[in-house]
């Protein structure tokens, strides 16, 4: 029972957590998450067969860049954007899951055994080059280069196009505050600021609400993230008894 | 049914090539040919000119003939056969088919008979269509006519023969529908060339089969070679020209075209349908005597055929009220005579061609006397609207007269001795055949005195405004000139058994025997014809203007041409019909059917496949990953395996 | 050890994202299965690596990592882009391509 088993297994386990978590996860936050604990996993096991170099670059880059690039997308987006389980097309749940299961199956079954014997590792070609990273550095640099310069050429292609796609280009004249201004007293609207939460109320809070002069609650006082989530605290039906008779002039 | 009786020392007729006058024998065929082409394209620049020119060319042949005729006369006998060849029409390997005329005493007679009474029916013509706005178009279709017909019995071997023989074909055609505006016309038209077309196959595949077994086409290689072919050849031979004969000559089974024939111009049935195409087909079987002698059976065929359509056509022509279809029956029937004598064999050859010559001149006379009548009745063709035409038309009435005593066989007349002499080789090979072509005779007297009576004397049931008068000099000549051959033809040809003699070399002769005296044939002839003469002139002493609905069996069934046309409609004309008809159902429902039904199963599959087309990615995945795994798994078990 | 539970554990990984890409209708949880399979595939390469002892496994995974990380790049701002002009980011609303 070598400690490489151990980790394996334990690291194996999380692995399959967190890819069954991102499945069926219903907040995508939390199946970025999931993922990124995979992720972590992997990095792990890569480690354990030799490869130090690759399960660094696995955390920083993979986990560290890419994961958080896809939560930052998932915020611009919205997290509160929830997915409906119910399937729209019929019978695709069903395929999806036996061609998936089947696809395992047949992985495993036809593919598992096909490194048999014990593995021959990595000790003698590091040594080789004194170590994981001058090994890598010593084959890219040398054999692979071509490949290494293509892919820079794609990593500056992937920049760009990103800019390009994200461009928007101004479709009107540039609004001035005077523009903004005017249109905010055209509108008919209050043009005022909005009421901050828990004007005449005893409380200061973000999450409590003003009360308006008849004892109603001023929904534009609190943000509207929080009455989307259902945070807002509920009034205190004392003090809006109060506050009435405030407004009536009566004498607490 | 040959009778063997001693054979005629006949001279046998050596081949000439063509030298002096002979060798111009082409212009016969060539120069009616050019004037037809030049009427064709400039006719209507030749104007009022233009019938002349047709005219013109026809007496330039009539010329050539009779110097033909009398350079042929100043030969000996063994001399009288020149081919005169033109060129090689062509060849495969040992198959040569020359064109090349031959001049005999066959073809010669023709010539003569198609040239003289084809220039004074030209003549004739030229009066009879001066009313007519085509008249440019009917002569070069009569030119080409009398070119084809020349090349019909000039040509020396089948071959060419068939291509004069088509060509008169259409010539019928183009000129009995003329006058294309006349849907019955246009009908008529093509009723005859769908029935000659019929006959044309019968000549068509007697070429192959010559062409078969014995490689060559020319009349001198099959009279040469026929003795020595398989037995069947002769047989099939014969059975084959003999439709040939019928499509031409109307006789049955394809007889149904004459009678409606009769649309044409009166002129176009003088010439082609009773005088010249119609006899083509006794040419043919005269031409091809040596093939039926070999055959028994081939010449009883056409020994039937012939007395049928000699009977039916006299029937049919009794019972018809149209002048001119009276004419076709008659004309249907005394070809039946000329068929009967030339399927005797040697002992009537001779006789055939004989009546054949003096049919010529008599019809055609008569054909043209009706003419001249229907011009004188603004084209009526009824005859119970005629009567007592004698008294304003003599000169029509006394030709027509010679044409109808020569038709009866009355002596001296043309008929006599052509008829009575078909009806003596009748009797000299039958008692049967011969009291049949007796039976004919005394029909004949009939259905002509009946024309002759209804037409020219009794009442005049004419309408009062017809002013009926006599036809101009143009159109009378050639009727007295046509006259004058009806009453002295026999006795010229006959005298001296001058006709024998020329003919004998081509046809060979035997002399009839009889198992009764000849004068007691003659008694009896006239005595039949007279009676059906009698009885015709006294049922029809007095004539009614409407046609009588109440007649007998016999009659109604002779009206309705003895139901041939109600036949071919039903046993030919409607299982065709109803063939195309399935096979165009088939075409619409069945082949379209296959074809939409392949278009209406793509768009059926192309409408339940784009479903597949959801526009989701993850289906798309989904379609992925299936394939990917049915293929890996298939992948995985040969592996496996 | 044996190089056979890796790879087991690699084909099991590699079935759970493309489960995902089938199943989940948000573009950015497709998208991270995909990403997963990816891994996947590396964890192969790695394995490979050490069972001939060559380095050209881990060579082939480093690559994948970053061509996987320009690929993000990309299809995010698409997502992105998408986003913008459907306010949705659900995989139903790009389905303009269907019958």
């Amino acid at each position: 029972m070598s400690a490489e088993v151990v980790l394996f297994w334990i690291m194996a386990t999380t692995a399959t957590a967190g890819g069954f978590g991102m499945l069926i996860s219903k907040k995508s936050v939390h199946s970025a998450l999931w993922l990124a604990l995979t992720m972590i996993s992997l990095a792990l096991l890569y480690v354990a067969q030799g490869a130090a170099f690759l399960g660094v670059v696995q955390v920083v880059v993979y986990t560290g860049a890419v994961m958080m690039l896809f939560l930052f997308v998932l915020m611009i987006i919205g997290v509160d954007s929830a997915e409906v389980l119910v399937e729209t097309l019929q019978g695709q749940r069903v395929l999806a899951i036996l061609a998936a299961v089947g696809f395992a199956a047949l992985l495993i079954g036809g593919f598992a055994r096909s490194m048999p014997g014990e593995p021959i590792g990595l000790a003698q070609v590091d040594a080789a080059s004194g170590g994981n990273v001058r090994a890598i550095a010593f084959s890219l640099f040398s054999d692979y280069v071509m490949i290494f310069e293509l892919t820079a050429a794609l990593l500056i292609t992937a920049t760009i196009g990103a800019l390009v796609l994200a461009y928007r280009e101004r479709l009107g004249e540039h609004r001035t505050q005077r523009d903004l201004s005017r249109d905010r007293f055209r509108s008919g609207e209050d043009p005022g600021p909005l009421p901050a939460p828990g004007t005449y109320a005893r409380h200061n809070a973000v999450d409590t609400p003003a009360l308006l002069p008849d004892g109603s609650l001023a929904t534009n006082s609190v943000p509207s993230p929080m009455i989307a989530r259902g945070t807002v605290r509920p009034i205190d039906v004392a003090a809006a008894e109060e506050v009435r008779q405030i407004a009536e002039g009566k004498d607490l | 049914m040959i009778v063997s009786a001693e054979l005629v020392a006949s001279e046998a007729l050596v081949p000439q090539a063509a030298t002096g006058i002979f060798e111009f024998s082409w212009l016969l065929v060539v120069l009616p040919l050019l004037s037809a082409l030049v009427l064709i394209l400039f006719g209507s620049q030749l104007g009022r000119f233009a019938p002349w020119l047709g005219v013109a060319s026809m007496g330039v042949i009539t010329v050539i003939g009779l110097l033909l005729f009398f350079a042929m006369i100043s030969l000996p006998v063994s001399d009288r056969l020149i081919i005169d060849s033109i060129y090689e029409w062509f060849a495969v390997g040992d198959f040569v088919v020359p064109v090349a005329l031959q001049l005999d005493p066959l073809s010669m007679s023709f010539v003569l008979l198609v040239t003289i009474v084809g220039a004074l029916i030209h003549v004739y013509s030229v009066s009879y269509m001066s009313h007519d706005p085509n008249q440019s178009r009917f002569f070069a279709y009569m030119n080409f006519f009398v070119a084809a017909m020349l090349l019909l019995v000039l040509a020396d071997n089948y071959l060419l023969l068939y291509v004069g023989w088509e060509g008169v074909g259409l010539a019928s055609y183009l000129l009995i529908g003329f006058w294309q505006y006349k849907p019955s016309a246009a009908a008529a038209a093509k009723k005859a060339f769908i029935v000659n077309r019929v006959g044309d196959l019968g000549l068509a595949l007697s070429v192959m089969v010559m062409v078969f077994v014995f490689g060559g086409v020319t009349f001198e290689l099959i009279d040469t070679e026929i003795g020595s072919a398989p037995s069947w050849v002769p047989l099939v031979l014969g059975l084959l020209l003999l439709l040939a004969a019928c499509g031409k000559s109307a006789q049955f089974p394809l007889q149904s075209w004459l009678l409606d024939a009769m649309e044409g111009p009166t002129p176009v049935s003088a010439l082609i349908h009773a005088a010249t195409m119609v006899t083509a087909g006794v040419y043919l079987v005269v031409r091809s005597a040596d093939i039926y002698e070999l055959s028994n059976f081939a010449s009883n065929a056409v020994l039937v055929v012939a007395l049928i359509s000699l009977l039916m056509g006299a029937v049919i022509g009794a019972a018809k009220d149209d002048i001119k279809k009276v004419l076709a029956g008659s004309t249907m029937s005394q070809i039946g005579y000329m068929m009967v004598a030339a399927a005797l064999g040697p002992i009537g050859l001779v006789f055939a061609i004989f009546h054949l010559i003096t049919h010529g001149f008599f019809k055609s006379n008569m054909f043209l006397g009706a003419g001249s009548v229907m011009h004188a009745l603004h084209d009526e063709v009824n005859m119970r609207r005629y009567g007592a035409l004698r008294k304003v038309m003599l000169l029509t009435f006394l030709t027509f007269g010679a044409g109808y005593l020569a038709i009866l066989g009355v002596p001296p007349f043309a008929g006599f001795f052509s008829k009575d002499s078909i009806v003596e080789a009748a009797f000299s090979e039958s008692l049967f055949v011969g009291a049949l072509t007796t039976l004919g005779a005394g029909l004949t007297g009939y259905y002509m005195t009946r024309l002759f009576v209804m037409t020219f004397f009794g009442k005049p049931r004419w309408p009062k405004d017809s002013h009926p008068h006599e036809s101009g000099p143009l159109m009378t000549v050639p009727m007295i000139l046509l006259a004058l051959g009806s009453v002295f033809a026999g006795v010229v040809l006959y005298s001296g058994k001058r006709f024998e003699q020329w003919l004998e070399p081509v046809t060979g002769f035997i002399e009839p025997v009889l198992p009764f005296p000849k004068l007691w044939l003659e008694v009896m002839l006239i005595s039949v014809v007279f009676l059906g003469a009698a009885i015709a002139v006294w049922q029809y002493r007095s004539v009614s203007a409407t046609t009588p609905e109440k007649v007998s069996v016999l009659t109604k069934a002779a009206r309705a041409d003895l139901y041939g046309d109600k036949f071919n409609e039903s046993v030919l004309m409607r299982p065709g019909w109803s063939l195309s008809e399935s096979l165009a159902r088939f075409d619409t429902h069945g082949v379209d059917g296959v074809v939409n039904a392949v278009g209406a199963t793509a768009k059926f599959t192309s409408w339940r496949l784009r479903r597949l087309q959801t526009g989701y990615i993850r289906s798309y995945a989904m379609f992925v990953a299936v394939s990917m795994v049915v293929l890996m798994g298939i992948l995985v078990l040969v592996l496996q395996a | 050890m044996s190089a056979d539970a890796y790879l087991t554990l690699a084909g099991v990984l590699f079935s759970i994202g493309l489960a995902g890409v089938m199943l989940r209708r948000n573009s950015i949880v497709a998208f991270m299965s995909i990403e997963l399979m990816l891994n996947a595939a590396n964890l192969v390469f790695v394995t490979a690596a050490r069972y001939w002892g060559v380095i050209d496994g881990q060579i082939a995974a480093f690559i994948v990592m970053v061509v996987a990380a320009a690929e993000v790049v990309i299809g995010l701002a698409i997502i992105v882009t998408i986003y913008r002009t459907r306010n949705s980011a659900s995989d139903d609303a790009p389905n303009l391509l269907r019958w």
